[in-house]
């Protein structure tokens, strides 16, 4: 590998891909990051002009949905493109080298690139017992992940485990998995959510920081404006039978089969940020929603500890048992009611034992005066 | 202090003496008309907040010939918007209005003898002294109650409105004033569940509050709900003093 990287166009040039699917790749990237009209020509003008700017994909405690994810994104070029791209330079799970050349090639990125690579990674450290629950290379993923981003120009965090903590940092999480944020502080870090993040979101967010240098706008959660701006329940093709009150109340009833709204189904599209609405997934086929099955709210944090996918209030976990905020209100209203009874009971008999108190007149009783009542 | 009890005439809840009289104008005209905005939109929320948690049964037929949904949340935005449109100028009030209106904002727990007046008044809902305080405000527990209504009203604000932003969107004013909310709960989904308890709470307070404004209209030596209803509070044993 040589310092002098050649550029995205060169690239795809050698690898035959003609300047025609060149400038639609580019037109299709620049409408899914919403550049607006001029988009294209930005796009581009940055694809052959910048040299490539080199990616590092790292794995923690993960399930490689992140991967699987990302090699089927719709658009070859994307898919091809990006994907040999990256592989160029280190992704463990898809590259051909192995053992020590693999771990070489980290090594040589940092140095040779040093604030100029992009750091991508899926899943997250543990650190628990100094980081021993996940070996990687024989030396603890906390130390390595840490070391490769001090030299990093920016982070990307692939899917809920980089970026919330996912299942493995489940109650009670017993190896302390944690969100990257936690370890890496002073680099610039965007998080892309989902588990795992569609496709096409991965490569639009990956396209727009090595095409622009630069990290895209974020939200206040860290996450790219562009993808992450509305939730499912925004744009969701079942949005009118949300609004006309018209729900699926049991999975395979008639309102199941007419494809009604699955809010009391659990479906968690009202407080999830995510592009599934509109991008779709395996290339725009479906999602969840349209497939019948409500949405578990995949990219937000904390999703895997929110009690049941199927309820539509969440579970509360409280003194050891599971209730929702409407069984909480409820006894406590009851609690409230029968001590209210128990004390209109003791005031009234009392009332009626005690003598009246001669320094209190009761003026209400009292027609003549004026001021009663 | 128990000398406190023997007092002739009325004190306010900081030890403040009123000259012996039967009637003191407490609740202005704007205190008693936020008031029953305030509990008018607070029913509404309350019915529409819980519908939007469990809506009704499904209705059959054709989407475009119903907007139940839409209905109850539209009631629910606006009652919520008449609360904080109220709230606000109930602050406004506690500014210009009188020593009363200031009180449900600023409860005196650094004042001795209010805390006192506090457990004196626990004492007499426990049925451990025979008679209550008479005050021209808010009795110190009642004071306290209110002030933790306040505070929770506050809450249902900002949750509300941090949970409408995300309809109105990230570029929207409610979520530029609100959006914080989702700094302390990343997930809109906790910000739900703690908005749904915020309403079980106020379900609690104003089930409590009711009851205890009745029964002291009954048994104290003050007049409660007429007051709220006319602003006066009238003092019943005062007559010969
Ligand atoms: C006393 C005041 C209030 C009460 C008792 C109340 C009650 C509720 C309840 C029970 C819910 C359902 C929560 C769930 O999803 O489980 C809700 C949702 C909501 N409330 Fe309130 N609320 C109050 C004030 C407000 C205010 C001031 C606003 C601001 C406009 C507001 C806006 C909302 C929004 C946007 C939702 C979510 C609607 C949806 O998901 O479709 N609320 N409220
Ligand atoms: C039938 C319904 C209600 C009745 C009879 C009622 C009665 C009263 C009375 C008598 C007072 C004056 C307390 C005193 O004398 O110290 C008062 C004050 C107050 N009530 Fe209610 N109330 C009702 C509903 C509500 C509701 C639903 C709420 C809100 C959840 C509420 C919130 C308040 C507040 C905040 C004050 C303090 C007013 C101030 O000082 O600005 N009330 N109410
Ligand atoms: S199915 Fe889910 S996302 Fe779609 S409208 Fe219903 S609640 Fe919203
Ligand atoms: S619909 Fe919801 S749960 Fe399903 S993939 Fe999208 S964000 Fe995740």
């Amino acid at each position: 590998m040589s310092a002098q990287i050649e550029t995205f166009y060169e690239l795809i040039r050698r690898q035959g891909i003609t300047r025609r699917s060149f400038v639609k790749f580019c037109s299709l990237t620049a409408a899914s990051l919403g550049l607006g009209p001029t988009g294209a020509a930005s796009v581009a003008q940055a694809l052959e002009t910048k040299p490539r700017v080199p990616v590092i994909w790292m794995h923690g405690l993960e399930c490689t949905c992140c991967t699987e994810s990302f090699i089927r994104s719709a658009h070859p070029l994307a898919k091809d493109v990006v994907l040999s791209m990256i592989s160029l330079d280190y992704n463990d799970t898809i590259m051909a080298a192995a053992g020590h050349q693999a771990e070489a090639i980290l090594q040589e990125t940092r140095q040779k690139y040093k604030g100029q690579y992009i750091l991508a990674v899926e899943g997250n450290p543990p650190l628990n017992e100094d980081g021993m629950f996940c070996i990687d290379g024989g030396r603890p993923f906390v130390e390595r992940l840490t070391e490769m981003a001090s030299d990093a120009m920016a982070v990307v965090a692939w899917g809920t485990c980089a970026s919330w903590g996912c299942v493995q940092a489940a109650k009670p999480n017993p190896t302390h998995a944690v969100p990257i944020d936690k370890v890496i502080r002073n680099k610039p870090i965007v998080k892309v959510p989902g588990c795992p993040p569609i496709a096409e979101v991965m490569t639009g967010v990956i396209t727009f920081v090595t095409m622009f240098g630069r990290l895209p706008d974020l939200d206040r959660q860290g996450r790219p404006k562009m993808f992450y701006s509305q939730r499912i329940h925004d744009k969701c093709y079942r949005r009118p039978h949300f609004d006309a009150g018209q729900f699926v109340e049991e999975w395979d009833d008639d309102g199941a089969r007419k494809g009604f709204c699955l809010y009391k189904m659990g479906c968690k599209g009202p407080t999830t940020y995510n592009a599934c609405s509109t991008t779709r997934w395996n290339g725009g086929v479906s999602f969840p929603i349209q497939s019948g099955h409500g949405c578990i709210g995949c990219s937000e944090d904390g999703f895997w500890d929110k009690g049941s996918f199927y309820d539509r209030l969440t579970g509360i976990n409280a003194f050891g048992v599971e209730r929702n905020a409407d069984q909480i209100g409820l006894a406590a209203v009851g609690v409230v009611g029968a001590g209210i009874a128990v004390h209109a009971g003791i005031t009234a008999v009392r009332q009626l034992t005690t003598k009246p108190r001669d320094n209190i007149k009761t003026i209400s009783s009292d027609p003549t005066n004026p001021n009663a009542g | 202090m128990q000398e406190v009890t023997k007092l002739q005439g009325a004190i306010d809840s900081q030890g403040e003496r009123a000259v012996s009289r039967q009637t003191v104008y407490v609740y202005e005209t704007a205190v008693r008309l936020w008031h029953w905005i305030n509990a008018l939109a607070i029913t509404v929320l309350c019915i529409s907040g819980y519908l939007i948690g469990s809506p009704p049964p499904s209705v059959p037929g054709e989407a475009s010939a119903y907007y139940l949904m839409g209905y109850i949340r539209f009631a629910h935005f606006s009652a919520g918007y008449v609360l904080a449109i109220g709230f606000l100028f109930r602050l406004y009030w506690a500014f210009v209005g009188n020593r009363y209106s200031k009180q449900i904002f600023v409860p005196p727990v650094w004042n001795k003898l209010w805390r006192w007046g506090l457990v004196y008044e626990l004492k007499w809902y426990l049925f451990l002294v025979k008679d209550p305080k008479k005050y021209i405000g808010h009795n110190p527990l009642g004071h306290a109650a209110m002030s933790s209504f306040v505070v929770v009203l506050i809450f249902m604000i900002c949750s509300g409105f941090a949970l409408y932003s995300q309809g109105a969107g990230n570029d929207s004013w409610q979520f530029a004033l609100f959006g914080w909310v989702f700094s302390i709960w990343p997930n809109a989904q906790d910000v739900h569940t703690w908005h749904h308890l915020g309403m079980w709470s106020i379900v609690i307070f104003a089930i409590i509050h009711v009851y205890a404004a009745i029964r002291e209209d009954i048994l104290s030596r003050q007049s409660t709900i007429s007051s709220i209803v006319s602003g006066e509070r009238v003092f019943r044993d005062d007559f010969r003093n």
